[in-house]
């Protein structure tokens, strides 16, 4: 079997753009689903159990919707109530849609962790609502989740592939549009999932990174 | 609108989504505890090897590799039609995810225990399977479930090679019927209830695996 790296080279221009469209879509979303996610956050641990229930409600049937459905009701779905996305829209909508679900519990997964009292003496200090959240349980939430979150973001690159099938022009489409032209199906999608390990392993480079620096802000204050 | 017609036709969809994902499940579990045990074994090339594998398989969507299996095999010899070559590609996924699992349950387990079973006379392998397994797998379940639950939900990915699961159904749906709304929120409710009944029914055998832990 000889290897037709000659033309995966070629078009190489084609996967650089394929992978160019995944990276940014991705850390556009993982920004603004974590953002999001933030501001699901206080109605998910507000102490209105009306409030705190729809809040959850929400959460959890998000967290059981795989994401291709997710894209096919934003994509095809909407348009039903009149609004109708083009497919950039509609891929990024539908990773920040997805992954705020995730993103808010996993910043209310931190949240349980953080003792009590936290909660407590800032209540007593006059802390409530949406300033009780931002500066008293976010910044101390968001340190210890860091981690949780680079796996977060892994995930989402991961789903991003599926917005192919809506002819995003990110990685895989790109590496399924060199193979179905050149049927070269091995070396592209090889090249392709190559491309993603990558990628996935410098999210995991910087999520260590960055563990390491929060145990030394961590000491610091401590 | 909704119809009685519709509905069992994503249930048919629903099917496939459950047979695939519950044999990529039933192969997958055992496949990944032998990854996991190349990787604590002793030989060193089998543990590099497990590593490298699971490493790049869970950092490979899901989507590109069932179209690497899909249309890759057949340039190494041997080509698969599209659902054997679904079922081989979630099941060769979820077991790097479960190797993993598995891993941090041996790695985790007791050292002192493993050592008196040996200090019995009992070999490696007598001392993993009466020893070791029995813990590690009613410890393992919860985060094996989880796996489970999401590989149901990457299911969708073998839609790209033409078997028509749950989700590539209601596009089949909507082709006749051009309302594309009725059969997403359907199935969408079908996955929720599919992932409601696994969660459910791993809480059960859990609670019947450790029934001789608790005391009345």
């Amino acid at each position: 079997m000889n290897l037709r790296l000659d033309i995966i080279w070629q078009e190489a221009p084609q996967f650089a753009a394929g992978l160019g469209n995944t990276v940014w879509m991705c850390a556009v979303a993982t920004v603004l689903s974590l953002l999001f996610g933030m501001l699901m956050l206080p109605p998910l641990i507000s102490k209105n159990a009306y409030l705190s229930r729809a809040a959850r409600w929400l959460v959890d049937a998000g967290r059981c919707i795989p994401f291709l459905l997710l894209t096919y009701l934003v994509y095809f779905g909407l348009p039903s109530f009149g609004v109708v996305l083009d497919k950039w829209w509609a891929g990024l909508g539908t990773l920040v849609l997805y992954n705020t679900a995730y993103m808010a519990e996993i910043l209310r997964a931190g949240w349980v962790q953080l003792p009590a009292g936290q909660t407590e003496s800032a209540r007593a200090l006059g802390y409530h609502g949406f300033a009780l959240v931002h500066r008293i349980i976010l910044p101390q939430v968001l340190i210890s989740v860091g981690p949780v979150i680079g796996n977060q973001m892994i995930q989402l690159i991961k789903d991003s592939a599926f917005l192919s099938i809506i002819t995003v022009p990110e990685l895989t489409y790109a590496a399924n549009a060199v193979q179905s032209y050149y049927f070269v199906p091995f070396e592209s999608f090889l090249v392709a999932t190559l491309l993603y390990w990558v990628l996935c392993g410098g999210v995991e480079n910087l999520v260590r990174r960055g563990e390491r620096a929060a145990a030394l802000v961590r000491r610091g204050h401590g | 609108m909704p119809s009685l017609a519709m509905l069992l036709d994503l249930l048919h969809g629903a099917g496939i989504t459950v047979i695939v994902s519950g044999l990529a499940i039933l192969a997958g579990v055992p496949l990944g505890l032998a990854l996991a045990a190349g990787r604590t074994g002793q030989a060193p090339l089998i543990r590099s090897a497990c590593a490298l594998y699971s490493s790049f398989v869970r950092a490979v969507p899901v989507v590109t590799f069932v179209l690497l299996i899909y249309f890759g095999l057949p340039r190494l010899g041997f080509a698969l039609n599209p659902l054997p070559a679904a079922i081989l590609a979630l099941v060769l996924n979820t077991a790097a995810f479960n190797s993993e699992i598995w891993r941090a349950a041996i790695r985790d387990f007791p050292s002192g225990q493993l050592e008196a079973a040996r200090a019995f006379g009992m070999t490696r392998r007598v001392a993993f399977w009466r020893i070791v397994f029995p813990q590690i797998w009613r410890a393992s379940l919860p985060t094996l479930v989880n796996e489970m639950t999401l590989l149901v939900k990457a299911s969708p990915a073998i839609a790209v090679i033409g078997v028509v699961e749950l989700t590539r159904k209601t596009r089949q749906i909507s082709a006749v019927t051009y309302e594309a709304l009725p059969p997403l929120v359907l199935a969408a409710i079908i996955y929720g209830a599919l992932l409601a009944l696994l969660v459910a029914g791993a809480r059960w055998l859990e609670h019947r695996l450790t029934r001789h832990l608790r005391t009345a």
